[in-house]
């Protein structure tokens, strides 16, 4: 015991003189491997190489919900780091932990400017009243792939339109008829079916403005637009039209290897399909249903973004608010936008990658931000703010799968889902008190 | 007769049961007194608030029918891992007992798959059952049949089952081969003079006097069934499709971890924990009546 007790006052004195002659010291928490972790250390050590106050410390704490976890275990240890990356639905977990998150716009200070990060990508993780919590880190959003080679196979013309689902139907069938295996696919089906198309088409997911207003909110995605859609994909199920692949992005396996015609996926896919298919493959924006809406409003966000700890020195924040800036500045952002595929977030970085010439060289990778930024987002398409939402996904995922095998219909799926979820979100009202 | 070795006064043995009783203490009293206490609350997962619901969490757990249908889920899976593991350990073990040239080898090639970790064991038999790229599907998708796990509740369960008791058996396999071993041979052989045929011999003398072997292995398989077979599930089904293979453990697990619902899952844990000791209680009660040591 006395040998412990020294031992530990020798490692913190050890560290409390490292700290005097150091710089101050930001750790930074993040779920990034591979590729995107070489990026993000790579952002990192520029920032640390062009200031001399602060260095900023990454580490790689696993997958998101493991990354989440760690800095759930670190804060009730006392041993938070810095800045922590949560992925979008995590966020009301984040907001109801007041007392251990400092919001974004609190760290940054007065001369704080929300208005240049795009209105449809901070949405998803502002306050009621436009403050932005956290500040967005890497943004993408669901379209549309296409394999034009297997359109041309099948008879069909590569170039025909598909903004409708009703256009899409109409190509199902061709590839169906033409004997192709798979004619569609998708990878995440709660966020694009489900959450993205409830904003795409202006109609609420949850109640209280999807849950923005307030905690006591209750699950929506069981009305009419979202029966009809998750009906027709049932149908098209049935008809083996669309291909189920599995809860998370099995499906993207199944259109990089040329098998599937069409595939409704992150725009954040590109890099993967760029890389890996060996056909001529499209964007294109993600089709809407025109009998449901005359034109589509925004689709919304999924991804991470990077939440501040509370529990630090001043002269701390003051290191984070100096890397948060350096993130959202233009050439940074532009340079991680044409990396990544992610969505810029602030509109210069949009700006200053289509004067370098990046849309052009690398046609449709600007879809995604136009499908975003097109319109100005209504309380139905800011995002989802709902409280064990990884939960309630499972749910969905599970009820989903009900229909696709023909065990459910739409109306009876989505209503379980609907009862289930709001089961879980008054449980994470009561525990959010 | 009396079976116990009994010792005269109390210090003596209590300071040979010491060490056991302290980390059964550390490792299992411990951390199970603090499930039971979580288990009253709600608590908000990053600590700072906790909310005395009472048994609030069980009245919520048992109210769903979800959450009652995986008990059902979990009895189906533990007895199809526990027969299917044990059934085909005995098997091997009984031809390996018979071997005379190179049992040396058999041996260690069975005892092999034991070494490879639940969720390593799942990766293997996913990408085999792969509905895109799996050897087995497409030989199956010669033959006609069109496997899909993904979306077939029954294959689901059935890979699952197939993933778990795969490891186990050479644990299994290892313990039956001892107990085979241990049979005097000169008692087999008698009734072997006597004109009992293989089976006979098997039913009346091998059977009964393995009988120890094969009640350890079934306690102990239920209690892999119920608890280590989480990280299989986790790579290959998530609990998938719709909740075909969401065992109990599993559920404590996404509660917990994923969905950052510490009552809910402490109070799953305390269920989990009442019904292996009940299990455990009628096993010793009831089964172990018909052991012969």
């Amino acid at each position: 015991m006395k040998l412990s007790t020294s031992f530990i006052a020798a490692t913190a004195m050890l560290g409390a003189t490292q700290a005097a002659y150091a710089q101050t010291e930001v750790q930074f928490w993040h779920a990034f491997t591979g590729r995107l972790g070489e990026l993000v250390a790579e952002q990192v050590d520029t920032f640390n190489a062009s200031q001399s106050d602060y260095t900023v410390v990454q580490t790689h704490k696993g997958n998101y919900s493991e990354t989440l976890n760690a800095g759930i275990a670190a804060f009730r240890a006392g041993e938070q780091p810095h800045i922590l990356m949560v992925f979008e639905v995590g966020t009301a977990t984040m907001m109801a932990a007041q007392g251990a998150v400092r919001p974004v716009y609190e760290v940054m200070g007065d001369g704080f400017d929300q208005s240049k990060y795009i209105g449809s990508v901070k949405g998803y993780y502002t306050s009621a009243d436009g403050n932005m919590l956290s500040l967005p880190f890497n943004s993408s959003t669901p379209v549309l792939w296409v394999n034009r080679d297997k359109l041309a196979e099948a008879g069909l013309d590569p170039d025909t339109p598909m903004e409708t689902w009703e256009q899409v139907g109409g190509v199902l069938d061709g590839l169906k008829a033409a004997g192709v295996d798979c004619p569609m696919t998708t990878a995440w089906q709660s966020w694009i079916h489900l959450e993205n198309f409830s904003a795409y088409h202006d109609t609420p997911f949850a109640t209280k403005e999807n849950g923005f207003a307030g905690t006591d909110t209750e699950l929506a995605l069981n009305g009419a637009a979202q029966v009809a859609h998750v009906s027709a994909m049932g149908q098209w199920a049935q008809d083996g039209k669309f291909i189920y692949a599995g809860r998370r992005n099995e499906g993207g396996a199944n259109f990089r290897a040329g098998e599937c015609a069409l595939f409704t996926e992150s725009s954040a896919g590109y890099a993967g399909i760029k890389a890996e298919a060996e056909f001529d493959f499209e964007v294109r924006p993600l089709p809407y249903w025109e009998a449901v809406a005359s034109e589509p409003q925004n689709t919304i966000i999924g991804g991470a973004s990077l939440w501040v700890m509370e529990g630090h020195e001043d002269a701390e924040y003051a290191g984070v608010a100096a890397f948060m800036d350096f993130l959202s500045s233009a050439e940074i952002q532009a340079k991680w936008h044409q990396d990544t595929g992610y969505l810029p977030i602030t509109a210069e970085a949009g700006e200053l990658t289509k004067q370098q010439g990046f849309y052009e060289a690398n046609p449709g990778t600007d879809i995604a931000v136009i499908q975003m930024t097109a319109k100005e987002p209504t309380e139905n398409s800011k995002g989802l703010r709902l409280g064990s939402f990884d939960q309630i996904r499972g749910i969905i995922d599970e009820e989903l799968e009900a229909v696709w095998s023909g065990d459910k219909s739409a109306q009876e799926a989505l209503d379980s889902a609907a009862e289930r979820g709001n089961a879980l979100l008054r449980r994470f009202e009561q525990a959010s008190r | 007769m009396e079976k116990r070795v009994t010792f005269k006064g109390i210090w003596l043995p209590l300071l040979l049961v010491l060490p056991q009783i302290l980390i059964t203490a550390v490792f299992f009293f411990y951390p199970a007194g603090q499930a039971i206490y979580q288990s009253l609350f709600i608590p908000d997962p990053f600590g700072l608030s906790m909310q005395w619901v009472g048994l609030g969490n069980f009245e919520y757990l048992l109210s769903d029918r979800y959450y009652r249908a995986s008990f059902l889920t979990t009895a189906i899976f533990s007895i199809l891992v526990t027969v299917v593991s044990m059934g085909v350990a005995l098997y091997l073990a009984v031809l390996a007992d018979r071997l005379i040239k190179g049992s040396g080898t058999y041996r260690t090639l069975l005892i092999w798959p034991y070494a490879v970790a639940p969720a390593v064991a799942g990766v293997l038999w996913l990408f085999m059952f792969n509905t895109r790229v799996g050897v087995v599907t497409w030989y199956l998708g010669l033959l006609g049949y069109d496997w899909n796990h993904v979306l077939n509740e029954g294959e689901a369960m059935g890979l699952v089952v197939v993933a778990s008791a795969w490891g186990r058996i050479s644990y299994n396999f290892l313990f039956f081969l001892a107990g085979l071993q241990a049979i005097p041979k000169s008692v087999i052989e008698a009734a072997a003079i006597d004109g009992a045929r293989f089976w006979t011999r098997f039913r009346t003398i091998v059977w009964p006097l393995l009988s120890p072997t094969t009640f350890f292995l079934l306690v102990v398989n239920i209690i892999y069934a119920f608890f280590e077979t989480f990280g299989v599930i986790h790579t290959i089904t998530s609990g998938g499709p719709q909740q075909a293979t969401t065992i109990l453990v599993y559920k404590v697990y996404s509660d917990g971890f994923v969905g950052q619902d510490l009552g809910s899952s402490a109070a799953q844990s305390v269920i989990l924990l009442a019904i292996v000791s009940v299990l455990t209680v009628v096993q010793f009660k009831y089964i172990e009546r018909r052991v012969h040591y």
